[in-house]
């Protein structure tokens, strides 16, 4: 049992590198507001696939480190991540079904709630967006959800990780 | 589940706290950029590849026109630098006479950006120096053409500095041309400053530089920060809305200067002797005006 547990624990990691790297990845000016939220994405298909191993304190650690690399207050990423990963846990089953029109609908609420608390915790700072524009990376998160999906899926059926 | 929600809720709520009304993280900060920095390296890998790349394609002409133009560059601000020491020399003496403190010339380090805030509202950069090179907190970060911003994290390898533009950032400035005061505040835009509390009456116009002032303490003074673009004086208002445009190249440069301000006491021999001769004089002079 403990052996299962370990097994397959590489490539969660690398997934989450991966994620983090795209995360900081260099943008031009106008592309900023639009970056898709690829922590999130990563977390929302560990959770969903895997919600035995990944979950709320997996996603609090998730985020502190992402609150570092933006130098965002610490906490923020962290919570909005912990909410997330909550509300994947309690919708696993459903979303496991849907099909993928259906979760990237949900995959743009997920990230939507994601940023909205964000936004919260950055207007407590006093340096909160303008505009609704900061619900940009919700919309290219959902587009991009079916490649993270089937990367990701690949890769695990491929090394069997469950 | 429920103990693990209320444990992850309670544990950010109080880093939140922490680091908002506190501001108590700097260790754990410092520990976890140290534990980021890999990242940051490897999200940079493809430009610092593609700098390689250019640099090695060069052929021969273009290397050779380009060590042509730089020594010409090299020869016109020597020049202009040997001018600037004859008028160093000229001001510490001036100043020495009025007794003020003696201005110095600041050191330098040359850091190179490794990152930038993935988060539009941020307007920070990560750099490649860090304690172990001498960096501090507060410290000045300036480029080619003007001031960029200060220093306020370090870890031992890396340090993290906050634009001016940044929207939690705000600089005290002097008009270049007559000395008026002000606090440029930023925006979150990156081309833009703001100029608060500026009365509809003073003396400042579109296209005046804007330099560090030196108030404050922060920052070294005559540094260029900005240039006014825009004053709008509604009669309805009680300030002026200055807008002003960055002087330094915020989103291009790729190598930035660490300043070490020295701060050196007045010369110390000029000093006593001269002081009640500068100050009888303009003692003096003052009823005669009236």
């Amino acid at each position: 049992m403990i052996h299962q547990e370990a097994q397959g624990y590489w490539l969660i990691v690398t997934s989450f590198l991966v994620a983090y790297v795209l995360a900081v990845l260099p943008m031009p000016q106008w592309l900023m507001w639009a970056r898709p939220e690829w922590l999130a994405l990563v977390l929302i298909y560990w959770v969903i696939a895997l919600p035995h191993r990944v979950g709320m304190l997996s996603a609090l650690v998730l985020g502190v480190m992402l609150d570092a690399l933006e130098g965002a207050v610490l906490g923020q990423n962290a919570f909005s991540l912990v909410v997330v990963a909550l509300l994947c846990l309690i919708l696993y089953q459903r979303l496991r079904v849907f099909s993928v029109l259906q979760q990237a609908g949900t995959v743009f609420v997920l990230v939507g709630i994601n940023q909205l608390v964000c936004q919260w915790v950055q207007n407590l700072e006093g340096v909160g967006s303008p505009s609704m524009v900061f619900l940009l990376p919700a919309v290219s998160s959902a587009l991009l959800w079916p490649v993270v999906l089937q990367v990701l899926r690949r890769l695990r059926r491929h090394y069997g990780v469950s | 589940m429920g103990l693990r929600l209320l444990l992850a809720i309670f544990v950010v709520l109080s880093l939140i706290t922490a680091d908002l009304r506190y501001k108590r993280l700097e260790t754990t900060r410092s520990i976890l950029d140290m534990l980021g920095s890999p990242i940051y390296w490897l999200a940079d890998l493809p430009l610092r590849i593609r700098d390689w790349g250019e640099v090695r394609v060069q052929s021969r002409e273009q290397l050779l026109e380009e060590n042509e133009r730089l020594t010409r560059k090299n020869l016109v601000l020597q020049g202009r630098s040997q001018q600037m020491a004859a008028l160093q020399a000229e001001n510490v003496r001036l100043r020495g006479l009025l007794n003020s403190t003696a201005m110095l010339r600041d050191d330098v380090l040359v850091a190179e950006l490794v990152g930038v805030s993935p988060d539009p509202v941020r307007h920070q950069l990560v750099l490649n120096k860090g304690e172990i090179d001498g960096v501090f907190v507060g410290q000045p970060l300036i480029d080619a053409d003007g001031l960029m911003g200060q220093i306020v994290e370090v870890s031992p390898a890396t340090s993290r500095a906050l634009l001016i533009t940044d929207a939690t950032h705000s600089i005290p400035v002097q008009v270049n041309r007559n000395g008026v005061r002000a606090i440029a505040e930023g925006t979150g835009s990156l081309g833009a400053l703001e100029i608060r509390h500026v009365s509809a009456t003073t003396d400042i116009q579109v296209g005046d530089l804007l330099e560090t002032s030196g108030l404050g303490g922060r920052f070294p003074g005559g540094y260029p920060v900005a240039v006014i673009t825009e004053i709008d004086l509604d009669p309805g208002q009680m300030f002026a809305h200055i807008v002003a445009r960055p002087s330094a190249a915020l989103d291009r440069s790729r190598h930035v200067l660490l300043v070490f301000a020295t701060h050196a006491p007045a010369p110390v021999d000029p000093a006593p002797a001269a002081a009640p001769i500068a100050v009888t004089p303009k003692a003096a002079d003052d009823p005669r005006d009236e």
